[in-house]
């Protein structure tokens, strides 16, 4: 028994002894690190900015100048002021802008060109090939369409859906339907305030039972006699465009409507 | 847990997604004519056969209700509907209509009334209606003399104007011009006024004297002129009401197209003095002649803003003819127009949102608008010669006058008055008896 254990004992450390002096990480010589060299960090754009062919140059402006004005489309609209009626605008505030227009008139080829480059990007932008299946199949046009609209349309889709209880194309559908209907007084003064805001009770076939001007206070005031007018003309474009264009079901949602007047936009022009 | 969390869901958020209430935001409208139902004003046979010794005139009810409906017609606002189509008689109408009828036939708004022979003179009344509304929205009554008739008729549009767009009507109102006739070499120039519509024309000169330039006083239906008497230019006032005429004063050289200053008080026109034509101002009470401008260019056509605190007017300081605009001293003076032409004869709108001008681009003659800074320039329309633009007093039209071509043998040649309103759509020709060539529109006259 004391022999065996001892063979053994004796076996095992023969062993640990042949898989110890085998392991190569146990014979590897330590790594000849090289010697630190330092190197001095220097800005070489100015000297390795090397022009462009003139003829890319011009392209690469051009693009530069039609990225910055489709910035200045999409920003949001200016904030109308109200102008006193003795208060005259004077030139000097809009002098460049105005020389900036003459510019462009000025140069028409250029408009041109860049009208052309423009429409091309857009193209490529569009064509997506991956929606390629889904243009194929017509049951997913809609989702094709949400996937090129940005973030923020699809949210306010959502918003439209939840809040309004319309979705985009039944509130587009109104919308049209009331546009024919509305004749816009053309002599209100544009720099007021001119909106409109009226409550309707519906009936499920889209007639319109009630309805009621928010700011009815407004009409009699003195000086707002074009609020009256404005009023009005809302009132008629309503009743004119009866049964409106309301979704066929969910009358729960619609049976309260209110159709905000804004008049601003068109009388400005 | 989870059980109170739904009562919480269904009790809170649920009604309020419920009870929100439903916006649509409506932007856009249309700018067609509003369909209007004139219908004629209706007149008892005692009356008709009154007036018909007076005026001549079959039916006065039926020529008032023509020249409201001629007159919202060439507003291009309106579109006034078909006689024919009526089916309720004008007696009845008056009194109560039916809405359904006129909903029939697609009418908005209806025009009903009655003309009375009353004591020798001519009572008018009339209504407006809001056929959807299914309401009275005006009604009013004059009283005249019979043969101001035309005069009623432009009132009661001028009433209609303004209930249904929101801005005073130009139909009470009428317009002084130079009536032209004769070859074009020696054209015989008189002054003449009219109503707006082309109607009453008048005579004020018999010819003998060249005339230039009338322009209507802004507060009175006074009127100033330049008139060359011994080929020496002189500016002269007329009272169009009594025909008292003055002159206002000799000037040397050149003299160029007085206008009045909003007030009434200021007559501002441009003279060349030692060989340099600058601005001047005079004032009516005291004649005291000031200069506005000193400037070694030519500057003339000076126009007041509404206020009375700016004046435009065009200069070749820049090397070419361009509108400036400087404050009433003559300071800060300011270039607006920079595109391409030539400008001149600028005009202050009595909105004073815009200035009207000719423009020069290329050959051909424009009429267009710029705000008074200078941005948003439109041009209305274009013609071999144009020129002269003079505001209607609600700012919303403007007049002036176009030229056609001569042919090879010097013939074919016309100076005739033209309207146009901001749409730039809505051009029409105003009908003259002869020629006619710079004319300027008054105030209304019913203020």
């Amino acid at each position: 028994m004391n022999r065996s254990i001892i063979v053994s004992s004796v076996l095992h450390l023969i062993l640990i002894m042949i898989t110890a002096l085998s392991l190569p990480f146990l014979t590897k010589k330590p790594i000849d690190l090289p010697p630190i060299v330092s190197v001095e960090l220097i800005q070489i754009s100015d000297k390795t900015n090397i022009p462009f062919a003139p003829k890319a140059k011009k392209i690469i402006e051009k693009i530069k100048e039609k990225e910055k004005k489709l910035v200045s489309e999409q920003a949001p609209p200016k904030k109308v002021k109200k102008v006193k009626p003795d208060s005259v605008p004077m030139p000097d505030d809009k002098l460049k802008k105005v020389e900036k227009i003459k510019e462009d008139k000025q140069n028409p080829e250029k408009i041109d060109n860049e009208i052309k480059q423009v429409s091309e990007f857009e193209k490529k932008e569009l064509f997506d090939p991956n929606n390629i299946a889904a243009l194929i199949d017509k049951s997913k046009i809609e989702s094709a369409e949400t996937i090129n609209k940005t973030d923020k349309i699809t949210q306010d889709q959502q918003k439209n859906i939840d809040i309004s209880g319309l979705t985009l194309s039944e509130e587009d559908a109104l919308k049209a339907q009331i546009f024919g209907c509305w004749s816009i007084p053309l002599g209100l003064p544009y720099n007021e305030d001119l909106l409109v805001r009226i409550k309707l009770q519906l009936n499920p076939d889209g007639t319109v039972s009630q309805s009621e001007i928010l700011d009815h206070a407004r009409m009699n005031k003195p000086g707002q006699g074009f609020y009256k007018v404005l009023a009005e003309s809302a009132l008629r474009a309503v009743k004119l465009c009866q049964p409106l264009r309301v979704p066929t079901t969910g009358y729960e949602k619609w049976k309260e409507l209110q159709l905000n007047f804004d008049a601003r936009e068109m009388l400005e022009g | 847990m989870k059980k109170i969390l739904s009562i919480i869901f269904l009790f809170v958020i649920l009604p309020l997604k419920v009870s929100a209430l439903i916006e649509v935001d409506i932007t856009r409208g249309n700018l067609n004519p509003l369909p209007i139902a004139v219908s004629p004003l209706s007149i008892d046979e005692n009356s008709k056969k009154s007036f018909e010794k007076i005026l001549n005139k079959k039916n006065i009810g039926s020529e008032i209700s023509l020249v409201v409906e001629k007159n919202l017609k060439i507003s291009g606002l309106f579109n006034p509907l078909n006689k024919d189509a009526f089916l309720q008689s004008p007696d009845i109408a008056n009194l109560k209509p039916r809405f359904e009828d006129w909903n029939l036939i697609k009418a908005q708004a209806l025009i009903t009334g009655k003309v009375n022979f009353i004591d020798n003179k001519l009572r008018v009344e009339f209504r407006l209606w809001d056929i959807l509304a299914g309401k009275e929205m005006m009604a009013l009554a004059f009283t005249t003399v019979p043969n101001n008739w035309r005069r009623v008729g432009h009132i009661i549009t001028d009433k209609v104007y303004e209930r249904l767009t929101g801005e005073k009507g130009y139909f009470d109102t009428r317009i002084i011009y130079v009536a032209e006739e004769g070859p074009k070499t020696r054209r015989i120039k008189k002054l003449a006024i009219m109503d707006q519509d082309g109607a009453n024309n008048k005579f004020l000169t018999l010819g003998n004297e060249l005339v230039l330039t009338p322009r209507f006083n802004p507060t009175s239906q006074m009127v100033t002129y330049l008139s060359y008497f011994r080929n020496l230019p002189r500016v002269y006032l007329l009272d169009i009401e009594t025909g008292m005429q003055e002159v206002v004063g000799d000037f040397p050289g050149m003299t160029f197209a007085p206008r009045f200053s909003p007030d009434g008080k200021k007559i501002i026109m441009s003279f060349a003095k030692d060989g340099n034509s600058d601005i001047y101002t005079m004032d009516l009470e005291n004649r005291i002649v000031e200069k506005i401008t000193n400037h070694p260019s030519i500057d003339t056509s000076p126009s007041y803003s509404p206020d009375g605190k700016y004046i435009c007017f065009n200069s070749d300081r820049s090397g070419y003819q361009q509108i400036y605009i400087m404050k009433k001293d003559g300071s800060n003076v300011k270039r607006i127009s920079f595109g391409r032409g030539l400008y001149g004869t600028p005009v202050w709108s009595p909105r004073g949102d815009l200035i009207a001008f000719t423009k020069l681009h290329k050959g051909k003659f424009y009429i267009g608008v710029m705000r008074t800074d200078g941005s948003g320039e439109r041009l209305l329309t274009e013609n071999f010669y144009q020129e002269a633009p003079s505001w209607s007093p609600n700012g919303r039209v403007l007049i002036f006058y176009r030229e056609t071509k001569t042919d090879d043998k010097g013939e074919g040649f016309s100076a005739k008055l033209w309207s146009i309103d901001l749409t730039g759509y809505n051009e029409r020709q105003v009908n003259t008896p002869t020629d006619a060539s710079d004319p300027s529109w008054s105030s209304l006259l019913s203020n």
